[in-house]
């Protein structure tokens, strides 16, 4: 997909964020919409998948380590085909497919991870890139992590590991909005420079605006070309949390919480998006 | 009683991993900086590219076999089974348990019989942790011919997470060479008709000391080797149960959540029965050598016949 069909498709797909967390009137919406552009990337430009084979043995795989942002991915799942698109407006609803955090358990097609406590999913890529390397497969791991989440311990044990095993088909997406559940990250617990951290723990890193499209491109493209460096690659993608909404942009109480009825119809407007009939 | 051989329960998983190794080349091992306590390294130095040492991160190490199962390997965690179910627990409940992914736990030095590094790595409380996972199995081999055929059970259980809990000691053998490990089966080791000693891990061997101490006065005890913790054999459990009408159970492990609580809420519902519950009394252990820990807490064939006189006094 061309650049500007890829913006287009990351704004239609946050209508879809939008609508899902009002039907559900619960989620966690401000993450997806800041995460919207560099997933419409990944799935629809670089990840090599097929939603008619979810177990496609040589597929790539994406892990959603931030599990709470999952309405972004169920978006793109169903619009790539891995489920009917009905499915998305009963998300959270009792015996849905759609869980209120990605799970494998409810087997639903194209997650693959079960997540939702953060820090672990970035253990569990690590372990699908290691078993890839000894079975001789070109699989390429994508994870996506917050900032947040860096408040964890785990992701830097993870981290460590990545690069003593020199695990140069993982790449680690960093969701840099700077928000969490209790505020700006600077105030709850400043989480500093994660991509000199990571730097300084041995990584290819990639520092980008999570909204430049082109620079998503091209830093995907790099981690491409990093294939047998020897290292794995954190791409830091500073984002906004609410991405495309005015009144959500960098607000951490969007961090999670429904829209009511008429914020829905202005963001909808601001975004260009026009309910289906 | 004396037994004639010793051997511990983690010689046998390391040797019997190796060997495994050779057969399936979908056996990966890891460890968090424990391959020579786990015995994990027996493994390393037969098959190099399939052993990864995580170093001391068991959350880390957790995650990674998650992720080496869910690309269809067979690994095998190990670790102590204070650091595989107390640090790690999360994980392994999020990641493992709940999602059903196939890996391994085998979790050396659990119990008092790690001895004299004390009560910071005597765990008592991982049977509770495990046990209470949907989707978990949980097995205690009671010596290790049940500990090679654990391991060897547990590399073909591919339905979802196995704990196997292994011990640092070398135990008594009391099971014949041959014995075939069958999940959820728990073998009458030795009949009785007063009361039934349901015992897992080294109080197996316990419980068939004390069996005959209290022959000597009369009480004939049936030993049960109870090394499903999860699923729990019910029909032999509770067909010993309804004949002896008395049951003791014993575990080197705290007496709340682990095997006798299993027992008890089995009885419970299905034959009310008295029980008298031997293992650690809501305390935590110490230094000292693994025997005279046992002799201190009860935990040996003296606090079984003790036991067994209690709840048959009732």
């Amino acid at each position: 997909m061309e650049i500007e069909a890829l913006k287009r498709k990351a704004n239609a797909l946050r209508g879809d964020v939008l609508r899902m967390v009002t039907l559900a009137d619960s989620g966690h919406p401000g993450g997806a919409l800041g995460m919207a552009d560099v997933l419409t990337v990944l799935f629809y430009r670089f990840l090599r998948h097929d939603p008619l084979r979810p177990d496609w043995p040589e597929r790539d795989r994406f892990l959603l380590s931030n599990g709470h942002a999952c309405p972004i991915l169920y978006a793109i799942l169903a619009d790539r085909g891995y489920f009917p698109k009905e499915e998305l407006w009963l998300l959270r609803k009792l015996g849905a497919l759609l869980q209120g955090h990605p799970s494998t358990a409810w087997e639903i097609p194209g997650v693959e991870v079960s997540s939702g406590s953060l820090g672990n999913g970035l253990s569990v890529a690590l372990g699908m890139a290691m078993a890839a390397r000894l079975d001789g497969r070109d699989s390429r791991i994508y994870c996506s992590i917050s900032d947040a989440e860096c408040q964890e311990g785990q992701p830097w044990e993870a981290a460590t590991a990545a690069v003593h095993y020199g695990v140069d088909r993982l790449c680690a997406i960093l969701d840099w909005n700077g928000c969490q559940i209790d505020g700006h990250t600077k105030t709850v617990m400043d989480v500093g420079d994660l991509a000199a951290k990571f730097r300084a723990f041995g990584w290819n890193v990639c520092e980008i605006s999570g909204h430049d499209v082109d620079a998503i491109v091209s830093s995907f493209d790099a981690f491409l070309g990093a294939a047998g460096s020897g290292r794995p690659t954190f791409l830091a993608c500073r984002n906004t949390l609410g991405k495309g909404v005015s009144f959500m942009e960098d607000e951490p109480k969007w961090h999670h919480g429904a829209l009511s009825p008429d914020e829905l119809a202005r963001a909808l407007s601001e975004l260009g998006v026009v309910l289906p009939r | 009683m004396k037994f004639a051989r010793f051997e511990g329960t983690r010689d046998a998983y390391g040797a019997t991993l190796a060997k495994l190794g050779h057969e399936d080349p979908r056996i990966v091992a890891l460890t968090a900086d424990l391959a020579g306590s786990t015995k994990t390294s027996l493994f390393a130095k037969e098959h190099p590219s399939r052993f990864f040492n995580m170093g001391v991160a068991e959350a880390d190490m957790m995650g990674v076999a998650a992720g080496f199962a869910m690309s269809g390997f067979r690994p095998f965690a190990s670790t102590f089974a204070v650091f595989a179910t107390g640090k790690a627990w999360e994980q392994v409940r999020q990641v493992i348990a709940y999602p059903k992914v196939p890996v391994r736990i085998v979790a050396t030095h659990a119990g008092l019989t790690v001895g004299e590094d004390g009560a910071s790595h005597q765990m008592l409380e991982d049977l509770t942790l495990m046990r209470v996972l949907p989707h978990m199995t949980v097995i205690v081999p009671a010596d290790a011919i049940e500990a090679a055929a654990v391991t060897r059970f547990a590399a073909s259980h591919d339905e979802g997470p196995v704990y196997v809990r292994l011990s640092r000691e070398k135990f008594p053998i009391v099971l014949d060479e041959g014995y075939a490990f069958e999940l959820g089966k728990s073998p009458i080791l030795a009949a009785g008709t007063d009361v039934s000693i349901v015992a897992c891990g080294v109080m197996v061997s316990a419980a068939l000391q004390a069996r005959e101490l209290l022959g000597r006065d009369g009480i004939s005890a049936e030993v049960v080797n109870a090394s499903s913790v999860k699923p729990l054999d019910r029909e032999t459990i509770l067909a010993s149960a309804k004949k002896t009408r008395a049951v003791v159970t014993a575990e080197e492990h705290q007496v709340a959540g682990g095997l006798g609580s299993a027992v008890c809420e089995l009885l419970a519902e299905e034959r009310p029965t008295p029980v008298v519950r031997v293992g650690m009394q809501d305390e935590f252990g110490q230094s000292g050598s693994a025997d005279v820990l046992l002799a201190h807490y009860g935990l040996d064939a003296h606090g079984l016949v003790a036991a067994a006189k209690r709840v048959l006094a009732r």
